[in-house]
């Protein structure tokens, strides 16, 4: 099966919008920066991360903690997934007791990623709250999870996929929709 | 897993077993090695534990006497979260005459996932490994390898140093006897660092330098190039012939002393995989002291075991399953 590029959805400067306007909505929600941190799941939700505390210095001035979670041993589909898993760091040199942490991945789509963070997450400690930021939202929830602050809703089929290129890792930032070609 | 990550081509693991780092390709050891690196902050959270081997059991079938090895062993396995069994002979059928590939077999009828076995015969873990489908892990085998062992002394050089390509290490005792120093070898060798061997004639097995070792018989020679040193123990209980010096002799001759490193390297790292005697083969002021790395090297060895089970366990899942193309 090959895919081939079916739609542009975000622009760079629609990310960096979005990017800005999550951070907003994180800082009204939670009445102001105190007491959080922002945690995003490798590989591209820690970019998010670090973007979103980038921006929310810019907006009020604090330095909130950062951190990266690898998820890969908390996976269900360990043993069904086809490619072998790589194993990354978890970085999180922080306490997280009694913190709002909010957690970023870059697409939320069955929703089983977000359970194996939450997991993860509650094994360094018990966060006064976990809220959930996604760049994108492409429905197809397996499990019952929402997230608090999404930066485009987008349905899609199951047939296609949804690519996030950002910069540090891919050197271009965009959002687009790719279909599956049967052969 | 959203599907948004790009699948690049990574390092495959492909082996059932770990018998020696003489079957490893640079590739895999590294993939070990990479993993241990992200293992290894586990080891220091407040709730040491994942759950990628659920529901795994892991059987230690020690033929020998271990303590570190094989409390290793089972502290990597449970911060896993796999079951651990550990098997000593001496107070299991083995006593009754069962051979070592019966006693693999019923471990296998059991439902165990994984076998770590550690005996006094060169070889012996390979032939288990060929006798039974499920993983098998060499912890030793006679004087041939220990490649956790060597995994880890690797692991902890990598970590200290930042490399291992270049590094000259010289590993000092009975090389004739050393089942950690023959996985060091190769698994050095393999990754580009320079190894010499150093020690009395009589502990110096023929052909060891076609595993691409030097050889010295003067230990200034030995750590006066070093970036690192690998102490062994004398394994005085293999003495069967009466041919090994007398204890004092060699801590005069091979001992790691503090006047000897003067005239080393300033920052020379000095290793041994213990159990340490002190006076005999390194003294109390070097094993404790500031270029000693013997303690972090047990810490580091639970993470290159969890490694090691994780892979094997990987491996055993994908066995039968189409590989994924892309």
């Amino acid at each position: 099966m090959s895919f081939s590029k079916k739609a542009n959805i975000l622009t760079k400067e629609e990310i960096a919008r979005a990017i800005t306007r999550i951070s907003h909505e994180i800082l009204e929600k939670n009445r102001g920066s105190k007491d959080l941190a922002v945690i995003g799941i490798r590989t591209r939700g820690y970019v998010l991360a670090e973007r979103i505390v980038q921006s929310i210095k810019s907006i009020d001035g604090s330095s909130l903690p950062v951190g990266a979670l690898d998820i890969t041993l908390y996976r269900d589909d360990l043993s069904v997934v086809s490619e072998q898993p790589v194993i990354h760091k978890t970085e999180i040199d922080f306490d997280i007791e009694g913190k709002n942490i909010i957690l970023v991945d870059d697409v939320l789509y069955t929703g089983r990623t977000v359970r194996c963070a939450l997991d993860a997450l509650i094994d360094f400690g018990r966060p006064r709250a976990i809220q959930l930021a996604v760049l994108i939202d492409r429905g197809h929830r397996e499990l019952p999870v929402r997230a608090d602050y999404v930066g485009k809703n987008l349905p899609t089929s199951q047939k296609e996929l949804v690519q996030v290129k950002l910069e540090e890792v891919d050197e271009e930032d965009s959002v687009f929709i790719e279909e599956a070609q049967n052969e | 897993m959203n599907r948004t990550a790009t699948i690049k081509k990574k390092a495959k693991w492909v082996h059932k077993d770990l018998l020696g780092l003489e079957y490893l390709s640079k590739e895999d050891m590294n993939l070990l090695l990479d993993t241990a690196d992200s293992f290894r902050e586990i080891l220091d959270r407040p709730i040491k534990k994942v759950p990628a081997l659920r529901g795994k059991t892991v059987v230690n079938l020690f033929y020998e006497p271990s303590t570190r090895t094989r409390v290793s062993f089972e502290v990597a396995a449970k911060r896993l979260s796999a079951d651990v069994i550990n098997i000593a002979t001496e107070t299991s059928s083995v006593k009754k005459g069962e051979t070592l590939n019966d006693t693999g077999k019923n471990i296998e009828a059991l439902k165990a996932d994984i076998i770590v076995v550690r005996h006094n015969c060169s070889g012996a873990a390979s032939m288990l490994a060929r006798h039974v489908n499920i993983s098998v892990v060499n912890a030793g085998d006679g004087w041939h390898e220990h490649p956790t062992q060597g995994l880890l002394d690797i692991f902890t050089l990598k970590k200290k140093l930042g490399r291992i390509e270049g590094l000259n290490v010289s590993i000092v005792g009975d090389i004739a006897h050393s089942r950690v120093a023959r996985s060091n070898i190769w698994g050095l060798t393999k990754l580009g660092a320079k190894v010499m061997v150093c020690a009395p004639d009589i502990l110096v097995p023929s052909g060891i330098e076609k595993m691409g070792a030097g050889i010295t018989n003067s230990i200034d020679e030995a750590l006066s190039n070093a970036d690192a040193v690998n102490v062994l123990r004398m394994q005085f209980e293999r003495d069967e012939e009466g041919v090994f010096p007398q204890q004092l002799e060699y801590f005069k001759n091979f001992g790691i002393t503090e006047d000897r490193l003067k005239k080393a390297k300033k920052d020379i790292i000095v290793m041994h995989p213990g159990p340490i005697n002190r006076g005999v083969e390194i003294s109390s002021e070097v094993a404790d002291g500031l270029n000693s790395v013997i303690l972090e090297q047990v810490t580091n060895g639970i993470a290159v075991r969890m490694a090691v089970l994780f892979w094997l366990s990987q491996a055993r899942n994908k066995k039968g399953k189409d590989e994924d193309t892309d």
